[in-house]
């Protein structure tokens, strides 16, 4: 009985086909636009969470200065509140953390000779390389005799190495910071790019108190970074650095802190659920464009009936009841919101990899999303066909052949 | 009298004689007492007034009148398509006057067929598709619709055009296949509504003439509203209306 129906409706469906494909136009269009807009939102969600989970999710990042009503901080060294013996205290007194470094950092020129090269030079101590998981590839990492004697000792990343020295081997090499000779002790690993696209290989590290005491002239540090024992344990270790370090700059009951603290994984679970709210919200207006085509579908669908009173009258004078006049129609919606369905969800996929291939935004397609789609075209497809079906069935037979 | 009848009467299933599937009863048609009037705002119109008749298997029948006489009311009744006032109508024995819509749909599919003078046939639609039309909606699958379609459409001489689109065919080839869809679910009774009104003379000639092949030799029962007495000629018997009455019904001998 169905598979009749089904038969009839596609009879009459292909007798106009120009008029059948217009119809079906809206919903390939809402359904191509949804499938798209929602790879978007999906790709970024999945670079965003590579991206953190690159850098490690038991890290922690210390500021100085507050989050002010605006969500700025008021700025690096805007207030020179963090200590190097505050990194120390934290190493010490809190057994969750295995490990805690200051960090500095300025761009600075690095000569060898007469090539120079402009590059971030970073201040840490030893516990850093742990922290960071960061590998040496040749020579040693800043040792704590470094760190006390304010030795001029650097290492170099890749990208460093390459350019100021090309194949030569650069340990014991002296390099030359803000007129400063640095013995270089060690080449850094490969790190690649990191998050935002920054060259983590074009780095010289040096020890932070060298950093402090000859390079910039400062007491303070811009940074701690700090790492957890494990992931599971980031959150306690968040906050008893957070009471740690008010204890230690004497902050009140009720005063602001004076420092942030920044988890990694939070930013992670931050920017995944943004991602997400961008996915949803850019799923949900294609959606109102698969409602626009839901009414055209009906619209059409009307007009059609009207047109076809005549034909409609010819079905039932040959036997066709109101219920397969009604169900004739149904399925002539549901054959056309389905079908636009099916080449939308087409369109979507290929237009979320030419997005893919020509902006180079990433885009991931979700099976569960296209199944969706499918089913509330279908059902876009009953609903809007409903109204014009019924219409269809109810007319009268004697009218409807009386109809010119 | 009539009232009597209708008390009583308990009409026996009609049996179908399995090797053709037409039915062998006697009357095909019984009118009683058939009253219609329709409500057009204050105004009342009585279209019918008591219509008596009896029609009985293989009658070759032409109904004529003037417009407002009726004839089409009639029709309308007699193809279940419309309901009467009062009065009984019973076809193949069945009261069907009483039936529900769907049931008529049911009579119109399997006892009625119909014949109209603008042909109706389906547009874009090849000639085969038209005259299987009728059996998309049997209930049960054929599936030797196309067989039997063809089979059909060589009964009115058209087996060489089955795949033309009725754009392709003259207007005598579109009413043949409308004749031929009428006969494909071997109905009861044929109903034919000015069935010449769009052909010219020698086409309308071709027309009747296959009707009384199909009444003569396949005995097919035919009712046929016409208002040309020439093409009313054809016919064996003539049933005059006017004014919503049977004002005179006439046999060639």
């Amino acid at each position: 009985m169905l598979i009749m129906a089904f038969r009839i409706a596609l009879r009459a469906l292909a007798r106009n086909k120009l008029r059948s494909f217009l119809t079906m136009l809206g919903i390939i269009i809402g359904v191509g636009a949804v499938i798209a807009m929602v790879a978007i939102g999906e790709g970024a969600k999945k670079r965003v969470q590579e991206q953190i989970a690159s850098l490690g999710t038991n890290l922690l990042v210390i500021l100085p200065g507050t989050v002010t009503l605006g969500g700025a901080r008021t700025g690096f060294g805007g207030r020179q509140s963090l200590l190097p013996s505050d990194a120390k205290a934290i190493m010490d007194e809190i057994p969750i953390v295995s490990g805690a470094s200051p960090v500095l950092r300025q761009v600075q020129q690095v000569i060898v000779g007469d090539q120079n090269w402009s590059t971030q030079v970073q201040g840490v101590a030893p516990e850093f390389q742990q922290i960071r998981e960061w590998q040496v590839e040749e020579g040693r990492f800043i040792s704590q005799a470094d760190v006390e004697s304010t030795a001029k000792v650097a290492l170099i990343g890749q990208t460093v190495a390459y350019n100021l020295f090309g194949d030569n081997d650069p340990v014991g090499a002296i390099i030359r910071i803000k007129k400063i000779p640095f013995r270089v002790i060690g080449i850094l690993g490969a790190k690649g790019q990191s998050g935002n696209g920054t060259d983590q290989d074009d780095v010289v590290m040096i020890p932070y108190t060298t950093m402090m005491k000859l390079v910039m002239g400062v007491t303070y540090i811009q940074q701690i970074i700090v790492a957890a024992v494990s992931a599971d344990t980031t959150q306690e270790a968040n906050n008893q650095i957070a009471s740690l370090l008010r204890q230690r700059h004497k902050l009140r009951q009720g005063a602001d802190d004076d420092f942030m603290i920044r988890n990694l994984s939070d930013i992670a679970e931050a920017a995944s659920n943004s991602a997400t709210v961008m996915a949803v919200l850019l799923g949900s207006i294609a959606s109102v464009s698969l409602l626009v085509g839901g009414i055209g579908i009906m619209n059409i669908m009307l007009v059609s009936v009207t047109e076809r009173t005549r034909e409609i009258g010819i079905r039932m004078a040959v036997g066709a009841r109101s219920r397969d006049i009604m169900l004739q129609f149904i399925v002539e919606a549901i054959v056309m919101a389905a079908s636009g369905g099916i080449i939308g969800i087409l369109l979507g996929i290929g237009s979320s990899s030419l997005i893919k291939y020509l902006a180079e935004l990433p885009t991931l397609i979700r099976p569960d999303i296209i199944a969706i789609s499918f089913l509330v075209s279908g059902t876009v497809g009953i609903f809007f066909g409903f109204y014009p079906a019924r219409k269809a069935s109810q007319l009268d037979p004697i009218d409807a052949l009386r109809y010119e | 009298m009539a009232s009597e009848m209708l008390e009583h009467h308990n009409p026996p299933a009609p049996s179908r004689d399995s090797d053709l599937g037409f039915d062998r009863r006697a009357e095909v048609i019984q009118i009683r007492d058939l009253h219609k009037t329709y409500k057009m705002g204050d105004i009342e119109v009585q279209a019918l007034r008591g219509i008596n008749i009896t029609i009985r298997r293989g009658e070759f029948i032409a109904v004529t009148g003037s417009s407002g006489s009726g004839k089409s009311t009639f029709m309308n009744i007699l193809g279940c398509l419309d309901r009467p006032t009062s009065g009984a109508y019973f076809l193949e024995g069945q009261d069907v006057s009483r039936l529900s819509s769907n049931e008529w749909a049911h009579i119109r599919n399997r006892k009625i067929g119909f014949v109209f003078q603008g042909f109706n046939l389906l547009h874009r639609t090849s000639a085969v598709e038209n005259v299987e039309l009728p059996m998309m909606y049997n209930g049960f699958q054929s599936k030797d619709r196309r067989q039997r379609a063809l089979a059909v459409l060589k009964l009115v001489g058209l087996e060489e055009r089955s795949h033309h689109l009725p754009n392709q065919l003259s207007g005598g080839q579109q009413q043949r296949v409308a004749i031929a869809r009428a006969l494909v679910n071997r109905p009861s009774l044929i109903l034919a509504d000015e069935p010449t009104g769009n052909l010219d003379t020698k086409t309308s000639v071709e027309i009747m003439e296959l009707f009384q092949n199909l009444n003569e030799k396949e005995g097919i029962t035919i009712v046929l509203v016409t208002h040309e007495p020439d093409i009313a000629a054809h016919a064996k018997r003539q049933i005059v209306f006017r004014d919503g009455m049977i004002i005179s019904d006439t046999r060639k001998n």
